[in-house]
């Protein structure tokens, strides 16, 4: 039976994630996650019928949000950002698996902007933080018809990486 | 010698897990015709259903932006290679 689609990371880097939306507060933060995808790990741990696709997160690399009309609703990335970005995980010989962001003083669910401006494959982390305290950090991938986001849950793994 | 078109690597499972295809092309439009005639599932994530290219998807000829070119209209040699590089947005508000 395969697992729904998890995301693990260290409880280091998940609270990098949380304070970047701090420090960022009331304006949205933004940056890419490294990682891979370990199935050959999720098997091992979990016995050989688990076949499911598990990202393990194994680096971040913040960025500025480039949205400077409307930072505390918007995030934009730019295509140089994203070049830069996948230099440094070719450097660290791993992917830019996904991306993550903050919902100042909203839930920690995409937004249909969110949608429209997503790819599939990519896991989106979204962080709420409200009143300048980050809340619930939750993992999003888009279905590979575009029409909605599925869930993709976190795992927090207090072991190093493989 | 055509040219290349490098699939990133969130189009890859709708590309035949490939990172890059080959066409004959005069025009990067054309390019991009041919790679989603091929991979059919690729269509969506790169154009709207009007057929424009998606606003957060960039696309590059060996390393010029073709909005600062000619667009899709964007002439094309043999040996050039063809990058599809995505920006990345989003926010709260829908």
């Amino acid at each position: 039976m395969a697992d729904a689609a998890s995301l693990w990371i260290s409880g280091h880097l998940a609270e990098k994630i949380r304070a970047h939306g701090a420090e960022t507060y009331p304006h949205e933060c933004c940056g890419a996650l490294l990682g891979r995808d370990s199935n050959a790990v999720l098997e091992s741990d979990r016995g050989a019928n688990s076949l499911a696709a598990a990202r393990e997160i194994l680096g971040l690399f913040p960025l500025v949000n480039r949205r400077d009309d409307s930072p505390r609703n918007r995030f934009s990335v730019t295509a140089e950002d994203v070049l830069a970005a996948e230099k440094l995980a070719r450097e660290q010989g791993l992917d830019v698996v996904g991306w993550y962001h903050s919902h100042p003083d909203h839930p920690a669910r995409p937004s249909e902007y969110d949608r429209d401006h997503a790819w599939p494959w990519y896991s989106y982390i979204i962080v709420s933080v409200q009143n300048g305290a980050p809340q619930d950090m939750t993992s999003w991938r888009l279905n590979d018809d575009r029409v909605e986001f599925a869930p993709e849950g976190i795992e927090i793994r207090h072991r190093a990486a493989v | 010698m055509p040219v290349k078109v490098m699939i990133p690597s969130p189009l890859r499972p709708y590309a035949g897990k490939r990172d890059s295809a080959e066409f004959n092309a005069q025009t990067v439009g054309e390019a991009l015709g041919h790679l989603t005639t091929q991979f059919g599932e690729l269509r969506k994530h790169l154009f709207t259903e009007e057929g424009k290219l998606r606003s957060f998807v960039n696309v590059y000829v060996n390393d010029e932006d073709i909005r600062y070119l000619a667009k899709e209209n964007t002439p094309t040699k043999d040996g050039d290679t063809i990058s599809i590089i995505p920006s990345i947005a989003g926010g709260v508000r829908s």
